[in-house]
């Protein structure tokens, strides 16, 4: 155990350098820099501010510099917040993104099994039927015509929700129903499938055969083997939903870490950028991690070796 | 002898989009207390659905059309699904083919162990797993108390059926059904596994239905075997009845197919040629007709009852009627 876990952290250092290294390049090969505006700065002022940040320095030199940072956990300034850090603004935007991530995330897992039961447990009548045309829309109509249908049912008609902000819990409804479409319609899915096959096995046979209840067969033997799968899928959709979504936090104004990474990209804060791309994949990675721990608990068959 | 088991002309059916499946078309037979009944019949042939049928665990298109299911003294196809969970489990045991597959995965075998004694038994879980590692003990697993805390995966196929042996046993049952236990297993195996049943049906007091295809099994075990073939009985009596003097050509055909039980050197298997009849339109007259060497035009057409061929012993062919031509069994260990 202790093995596995000290190789997984190895691999994950290996890879985030990997991540880091890629993006740092990869950022440096795109035309324009972050001084480029449309009006072009005087090329004094240019010059000082590329100084400033190391800009005019060979790009060898750059990436070392940024590397011996980033093992120290500095992320850098911002080149265009002035006086800000990446740190500064992670630490302001992302607990935004997280709370609203997490709530999201609880509320499809929790909604989105107890539908895909409820369908499993009602094959082909109308519950079944139901779930699956909530779930067929889920996974195929985009979150932001979600969002802005929902604006337009309950903040501009009914006047319910308030359609932007971020202040209290009223403001977490549409959001979360927005950002967590998908993923809850694809459990509610995988959930259906997974124990529909499940309750095919022979060891749901056996269970009956020693006279347990129907709940007991289902609770006890059928849900644990048919959540296998679906914890799998947490790892990555955590992450995801955790680091925020662009579009949700723009449509509703949220000021989370979606928000800042796009804005990061356009105006070619290098800094920006790469700090938020190691955040992100540092976030993947643990919850990858979490995720294969939670499944040798929850699968006694598998074990954790390297 | 107390009976403990009569079922009467039981019909069990599929309901599919293709129609019904008549897979039990009017079974009748019991069993006494301290009996071991064989089932013995090639795939298909409404063995399991027949005991199945018994535990009330069809699937959900499956239904159970006619018939009566007496168990000590109470019609089962008249109990409801409550009053059923109370049988399963605690008065009819039930083992399976696949030990490989029968056993939770994600459950320890204590907490699957366990399960018969907390439900029936209401018994409080530190004296449940005492039982249950008596248990283990008894099927003869080496170390039980730390048996007990693994998983299925960890267990061997054969130790795996040992498990579901116990498992099915754990609260005494009056019935223990077991569904072709050794066909997963290697022959070693299966010998054991086998010896085990016998030896626990007489430590716990047990009566047994061993269903099989395989004659060879049945023939150490049982002291009646029913045979059956296409949704029916077609032959039943003692295992000597069988074995010797057998009276239906689908036995005489099976029993070419067996490796010789005492001395089990396998010899030629010689399947029986053609398909089992379509049970969506099972034909008016004996099911196994069209592949019987000593087929005449009236087993085409009628139905052949279960004649009285001997003591406690019938069988369905027209061969068995008063005005049929006499023809020589060409099987039977008469002379072994
Ligand atoms: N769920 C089901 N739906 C339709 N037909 C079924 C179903 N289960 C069993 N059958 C049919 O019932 C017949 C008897 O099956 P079974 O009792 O399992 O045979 P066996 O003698 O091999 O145990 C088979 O022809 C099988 O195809
Ligand atoms: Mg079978």
């Amino acid at each position: 155990m202790l093995n596995y876990i000290i190789k997984r952290l190895v691999a994950s250092i290996v890879t985030l350098w990997v991540i880091a290294t890629a993006t740092f390049f990869l950022m440096h090969a795109i035309p324009g820099g972050p001084f480029d505006t449309e009006k072009p700065l005087p090329p004094q002022i240019k010059a000082n501010l590329e100084e400033k940040f190391g800009l005019n320095k060979p790009l060898s030199e750059q990436y070392m510099m940024y590397m011996k940072n980033l093992l120290k956990g500095d992320l850098g300034p911002s080149l265009k917040y002035e006086g800000r850090t990446v740190n500064d603004i992670i630490a302001y935007s992302f607990p935004t993104s997280a709370k609203l991530g997490i709530v999201t995330v609880i509320c499809s897992l929790l909604l989105g099994t107890y539908l895909g039961v409820t369908a499993a447990l009602n094959q082909g009548k109308w519950q079944d039927q139901l779930v699956m045309v909530i779930a067929t829309l889920g996974v195929t109509v985009p979150s932001f015509v979600l969002a802005t249908f929902l604006i337009y049912v309950f903040a501009v008609k009914l006047s319910l929700l308030p359609a932007i902000g971020f202040e209290g819990p009223e403001y977490y409804v549409m959001p979360v129903m927005a950002l967590g479409g998908y993923s809850l319609s694809f459990i509610a899915r995988l959930t259906r499938s997974s124990l529909l096959d499940v309750i095919r096995q022979d060891y749901i046979r056996t269970a009956k055969a020693k006279g347990l209840s129907r709940n007991t067969v289902i609770y006890k033997h059928a849900l644990r083997n048919a959540l296998i799968p679906i914890v799998t899928y947490l790892g990555p959709l955590t992450a995801g939903i955790l680091t925020g979504s662009f579009v949700i936090e723009k449509i509703f104004g949220i000021p989370g870490l979606g928000r800042e990474f796009v804005t990061g990209i356009y105006n070619r804060d290098y800094s920006m950028i790469m700090g938020l791309t190691v955040f992100d994949s540092f976030l993947l990675i643990t919850f990858n991690f979490i995720v294969d721990i939670l499944y040798a608990i929850i699968d006694p068959r598998i074990k954790l070796e390297a | 002898m107390e009976r403990l088991l009569e079922i009467k002309n039981l019909k069990t059916s599929f309901f599919t989009h293709v129609g019904e499946v008549k897979a039990v078309r009017g079974v009748s037979f019991h069993l006494d207390k301290g009996e071991a009944l064989g089932i013995v019949g090639e795939s298909g042939s409404g063995k399991s659905i027949t005991m199945m049928s018994v535990m009330r665990l069809l699937a959900d298109n499956g239904k159970i059309v006619d018939g009566e299911i007496w168990f000590n003294g109470r019609d089962l196809v008249k109990l409801s699904e409550n009053e059923m969970q109370k049988i399963r489990g605690n008065e009819i045991g039930m083992i399976f083919q696949d030990p490989m597959t029968s056993l939770n995965p994600v459950l320890t075998i204590g907490d699957q162990l366990t399960e018969p004694l907390l439900k029936h038994k209401k018994m409080p879980k530190d004296k449940a797993i005492e039982r249950a590692i008596e248990m283990l003990r008894l099927v003869g697993i080496p170390s039980p108390e730390k048996r007990i805390k693994q998983y299925p995966h960890e267990f061997s196929g054969g130790m795996r059926q040992r498990v579901m042996i116990a498992m099915a046993l754990i609260n005494e049952p009056k019935l223990l059904i077991a569904d072709e236990p050794t066909t997963a297993l290697d022959v070693t195996i299966q010998a054991q596994i086998l010896e085990l049943m016998k030896e626990l049906k007489q430590k716990i007091n047990t009566s047994i239905i061993l269903i099989t295809h395989d004659l060879g099994v049945v023939a150490d075990v049982c002291n009646r075997i029913n045979v059956m073939y296409g949704g029916l009985i077609v032959e039943t009596g003692r295992t000597t009845d069988i074995f010797y003097n057998p009276k239906h050509p689908y036995t005489w055909g099976r029993l070419r197919s067996v490796p010789n039980p005492k001395t089990l050197v396998k010899e030629r298997l010689k399947p029986i040629d053609g398909q089992p009849p379509d049970l969506l339109k099972p034909p008016a007259g004996c099911p196994f007709a069209p592949r019987c060497d000593y087929a005449m035009r009236v087993c085409m057409t009628h139905m052949p009852p279960l004649f009285e061929v001997g003591e406690q012993h019938k069988a369905a062919c027209w061969l068995n009627h008063p005005d049929a031509p006499k023809v020589e069994a060409p099987v039977g260990r008469r002379h072994v």
